[in-house]
């Protein structure tokens, strides 16, 4: 079947039986491998999407049942004007360290602030309650979240940096001391 | 990689489109809602339905938590989020907001659904014994109407339920009255697991009085996901601790739990006890208005 959604503000389409899972269809017809494959039992989160603005575990989606819908995967958060707040606030908190629950993360902390500019440190503990660190580095997680939620309009490059990709270790630091 | 069996996919616009497309489809067609549940089951190929419908295009027409007449009435495709955010449902019954917060994840509250729940019948579920709890019936919609199921003769068996091949459960209704207090206690391994016991309460007292009391049990082998022999052991008798623990020992001891990796058997029959008490202290002191 022809399933079409619109993902990062891109209308894409690709025909597939209607069993292929959200998560695969997202990776594997897209491309967009930016959202990770992980436990396949809804456990993770590393899979997290948003779909209509909520996040979901596209491992636990069909690709059918997304048909129509909206997505939102992780390449969509940055925007001309730089990374999202969130995506810093983990550059500037050193909020992941092997990377695979990141993006997983990121969506679900995304959509928490939406909703809540001001959460807790149990509102953040709570929203990511599904998702799995298995680095273990849960506080530094909280701590980026937090640090967006402290600078909402910081959508930018660190200005230390130059190019997001050329991010080193010490100017983090410096920002952190 | 878990990948379902091959079927074949329709969505459906509304009820009556739905009900149209069981008659059609036929015994092998399933109903897939938020699919938590189902498609868990199908990745693993213990169900290989030969056709899914659809429903989620059904969320605006079954998606509510409303008051009509005296009765708090759950719309079937209602994701959890929603009835754990409704004001409506923990002003009437506090043990809707205290199930539903330890049920999984918020993302996957966000996805699965009341009606997609009561339809799984796991035998460890929480809303079953919480509907059990608050005497609630099942709405179970076919092509010749609505009939009405009380939620303590929806679950035949695990995985089973009263709802035929070609219903559906459009409605969960919750008999209001006031004056009540209710709870929901759970013991599980780690958050957002499925509970190693749960029990829910709901009481009216009359003075000190028990006018009336329903205990929901899950996990333990309950019947019907309920503790009837405590529920009448209870009724005109005082609400005193003493009432309580007496309470939690039949349940306990009318339960039958098995031996699985959430625990062995005398442990949860203990829990079954332990958090009936919990559950009937807590709703006595809600109905009082106490903070609990």
């Amino acid at each position: 079947m022809q399933v079409t959604l619109t993902v990062n503000g891109e209308q894409m389409s690709a025909d597939v039986e209607p069993r292929v899972l959200l998560v695969h269809f997202i990776r594997d017809h897209l491309g967009l491998t930016g959202t990770h494959w992980g436990c396949d039992t809804s456990n993770c989160g590393a899979c997290v999407v948003s779909m209509d603005g909520v996040p979901v575990k596209s491992c636990t989606v069909l690709a059918a049942m997304a048909d129509g819908r909206t997505i939102e995967t992780v390449e969509g958060m940055e925007t001309a004007d730089g990374l999202h707040p969130i995506q810093k606030g983990f550059m500037e908190c050193h909020g992941l360290q092997c990377g695979f629950c990141t993006p997983g993360m990121m969506i679900t902390s995304k959509w928490l602030l939406e909703n809540n500019s001001q959460p807790s440190e149990h509102d953040i503990r709570e929203a990511i309650s599904g998702q799995l660190c298995r680095c273990t580095g849960y506080d530094n997680i909280v701590k980026s979240i937090q640090w967006a939620a402290e600078h909402p309009t910081e959508g930018t490059y660190p200005e230390s940096a130059g190019e997001p990709a050329g991010v080193q270790a010490e100017s983090a630091e410096s920002v952190n001391s | 990689m878990q990948t379902p069996a091959t079927f074949g996919y329709e969505r459906a616009t509304s009820v009556a489109h739905a009900l149209g497309l069981l008659e059609s489809l036929g015994e092998e067609a399933r109903l897939v809602a938020g699919g938590h549940s189902l498609l868990p089951m199908m990745k693993l190929r213990i169900a290989r339905p030969e056709h899914l419908i659809d429903i989620n295009d059904l969320a605006d027409e079954l998606g509510y938590v409303r008051i009509e007449g005296d009765e708090l009435r759950i719309g079937a495709m209602t994701r959890h989020a929603d009835l754990l955010s409704s004001a409506l449902a923990g002003e009437h019954y506090r043990i809707l907001h205290d199930a539903e917060r330890v049920i999984a994840d918020p993302v996957v509250r966000n996805r699965g659904t009341i009606g997609g729940s009561i339809g799984q019948a796991d035998p460890s579920e929480d809303l079953s014994a919480v509907f059990s709890a608050t005497k609630a019936h099942i709405v179970v919609t076919s092509s010749s109407g609505d009939r009405l199921v009380p939620a303590r003769e929806m679950h035949l068996g695990p995985y089973e339920t009263a709802c035929g091949p070609a219903e559906m459960i459009t409605e969960i209704r919750i008999p209001i009255r006031p004056g009540g207090g209710s709870s929901y206690q759970k013991v599980e391994r780690r958050a957002g697991d499925w509970s190693v016991a749960a029990a829910g309460a709901c009481i009216w007292l009359d003075g000190d009085t028990i006018s009336d009391v329903g205990i929901g049990l899950t996990s333990v082998g309950a019947a019907h996901f309920c503790a009837v022999e405590a529920e009448n052991a209870l009724m005109g008798q005082p609400a005193t601790e003493e009432n309580f623990a007496a309470a939690g020992a039949l349940a306990a001891q009318h339960c039958s739990p098995n031996t699985d990796q959430r625990g062995p058997a005398d442990y949860k029959r203990h829990l079954a006890g332990e958090l009936t008490t919990r559950a009937l202290r807590i709703a006595v002191a809600r109905s009082r208005g106490e903070e609990a």
